[in-house]
């Protein structure tokens, strides 16, 4: 049996949600708001919310000084290479746990998955060397790598769940149909996992946008991406709060309009498989 | 070409042996039904042949090649599953000339083909829809089709009616007995229902913890069952087995005979008893008959319009000629 809904308890969680809604919107919304203000302004007491001489000037200086749409195009090629990459190394790497399962697949899953607990900064003096003796420090194919390596266990994850809901006799069909191994998994499972591999996709987008570690400790100048370019802004001594703002604007701002429309098939990608 | 033959083939998954060596030849063009109750390895004998499984041992030979290696997709067999396994994002269009694209036969020729194959199954309207869009039996010709497109070496079938209505399944039935006697290609068809196995199979092989059991017409199975397991298996309602002293008249350890081999009365007959619950299917009625003596509930059939009810004393006289022996290992006396 259904459980009866009063409209009170569903006016309070509806209150509710928005609430708790708006407060994990607001920093985001401060920072925007911020980027609109004088440097002044920015750390007026008390804050000022909608009183103020609005100003693009923040965003003409940044441009000036950092070249954004150098490090936007940094950003896109990490973010979308590495992305490109893990899903290429993933479909098979799914398919076979998925459809092939040896006796340790699982802990294979398992152990994948734990290398994501191990803290970053516990391999970043390996990583470093290694970058240093490959000449990869401070490149963009030496970030893709990285963030592959590092998204991996996620993706393969992602895309296991997915095609662990494919029946396996569809594939079985088209083994009997003539279908060769690549022939199966580029027309037979493939499209039938595209929600799947697009939610995957997505994440993986967002998650090496975001990801800040790695990009910040093995780039300067030539690869930096908006990860870095925002951190140039963040420093200890001046007045760089309405700079800092428009500079993160900036930066989260094409994730924030790619993720507000997708935001279903991400959605729809994080809770899969849980409940049939 | 469609011939096939089983040599010493064993499966096993870890330590427990599904099918034991088993040999098994299936002339090509012959309608060939694999029956047993669920669990008997009749579905993994059939992948073993489509490839879908590896053999531990023993050798698969199709039209005299050794194929125990080949992969499913260069047996030249197409299969048609219990869950039809169309796929999805395709159209039935599509779906029917998958094989033809992986076989690489141009486009014109796949049209002309699919169509053709519509054609026989009733879907040329259906064209254009997903399977989504289709009802079971559609699905169901969807996948028939898909097979029959590539003109394979042989047809498989795993159980593909045990997903329709009773109706829909006899009608079925039907196509695809019809389907055989026009292509006269090689089928293998899995069932656990014997009433399928009967009316489609040229030759049945029945099958018990992957054994075989008995392989023959059906009429030879009907008639001479070589053990109690097809006995028992084999006709419907089934066989009533008797064991004591009625089957020590015999000479037998257990006798066996047909509910439709024993002749209903109420005047006289050589056993009496109570008739229990009848079940009246217009054209026959079966009686479930407790008789004295006999531990063994019989089934009973006789004609639709016979009245007896709950309770009313009936004498039975089976068909000499027609008691079936068996001796301590089940096995048939002759």
């Amino acid at each position: 049996m259904a459980r009866a809904v009063t409209p009170r308890t569903k006016a309070l969680t509806t209150i509710l949600a928005w609430a708790i809604g708006l407060l994990i919107f607001f920093p985001i919304f401060w920072t925007i708001l911020t980027s609109f203000k004088t440097e002044a302004q920015a750390i007026n007491d008390p804050p000022l919310f909608f009183s103020f001489d609005w100003t693009f000037e923040n965003y003409a200086v940044v441009q000036e000084r950092s070249n954004y749409s150098r490090v936007l195009w940094n950003s896109i090629i990490v973010a979308g290479g590495s992305t490109l990459l893990g899903i290429l190394i993933a479909i098979p790497a799914a398919w076979s746990m998925a459809f092939v399962p040896g006796r340790r697949t699982k802990d294979i899953l398992l152990w994948m998955l734990s290398t994501k607990m191990l803290p970053a900064v516990g391999v970043l003096y390996p990583i470093y060397l290694l970058f240093i003796e490959l000449g990869l420090l401070d490149t963009r194919i030496g970030l893709v790598i990285v963030l592959t390596l590092i998204n991996l266990p996620i993706i393969i994850w992602m895309l296991y769940t997915y095609f662990r809901e494919i029946p396996g006799e569809i594939l079985e069909a088209a083994r009997m149909d003539g279908a060769a191994l690549r022939a199966e998994i580029l027309y037979v499972l493939t499209p039938m996992a595209v929600p799947g591999i697009a939610s995957t996709l997505l994440l993986n987008v967002i998650l090496a946008w975001n990801e800040a570690f790695w990009t910040l400790n093995l780039t300067a100048a030539g690869a930096q991406t908006l990860t870095g370019f925002i951190a140039s802004y963040s420093s200890p001594e001046g007045l760089f709060y309405a700079k800092l703002s428009a500079a993160s604007t900036m930066a989260i701002a094409p994730i924030l309009i790619l993720g507000w429309f997708s935001q279903k098939q991400l959605v729809r990608g994080l809770t899969f498989g849980a409940v049939k | 070409m469609g011939h096939i033959a089983l040599n010493q083939v064993t499966k096993r998954f870890g330590e427990v042996t599904v099918i034991p060596p088993l040999d098994l030849e299936i002339e090509d063009g012959a309608f060939v039904v694999f029956v047993g109750p669920s669990g008997c390895g009749k579905s993994t004998l059939l992948r073993l042949i489509a490839g879908l499984e590896d053999v531990s041992d023993g050798r698969i030979e199709i039209d005299g090649h050794d194929a125990t290696a080949t992969p499913p997709a260069k047996r030249g067999l197409a299969m048609v599953f219990q869950s039809y396994a169309l796929y999805p994002h395709m159209s039935v269009r599509r779906n029917i000339a998958f094989p033809l694209r992986m076989a690489g036969v141009g486009r014109a020729e796949r049209d002309k083909r699919v169509e053709q194959a519509a054609a026989v199954l009733n879907l040329t309207d259906y064209l254009d829809r997903r399977p989504g869009q289709l009802s079971g039996g559609q699905r169901q010709r969807v996948a028939i089709g898909r097979a029959i497109v590539r003109e394979p070496a042989a047809f498989l079938f795993d159980e593909p009616l045990s997903n329709l209505d009773a109706a829909l399944r006899v009608g079925m039935r039907l196509e695809i007995s019809e389907l055989h006697a026009r292509l006269k290609t090689t089928m293998i068809y899995v069932t656990h229902d014997q009433v399928e196995a009967m009316t489609m199979a040229d030759k049945i092989v029945v099958l018990r913890a992957g054994h075989i059991e008995q392989v023959g017409s059906p009429l030879e199975l009907y008639r001479a069952p070589r053990n109690t397991f097809v006995a028992g298996f084999i006709g419907s309602p089934r066989m009533n087995l008797l064991s004591g002293a009625e089957a020590a008249k015999h000479d037998a350890q257990t006798i066996g005979v047909r509910p439709e081999h024993i002749a209903v009365s109420t005047g006289d007959g050589l056993w009496q008893g109570r008739v229990g619950v009848s079940e009246h299917l217009g054209s026959d009625t079966f009686f479930h008959v407790q008789v004295d003596g006999i531990a063994e509930p019989l089934t009973v059939r006789a004609g639709g319009e016979v009245a007896m009810h709950h309770g009313d004393r009936i004498f039975l006289s089976p068909d000499p000629q027609r008691i079936h022996r068996f001796d301590k290992a089940g096995l048939r006396l002759t």
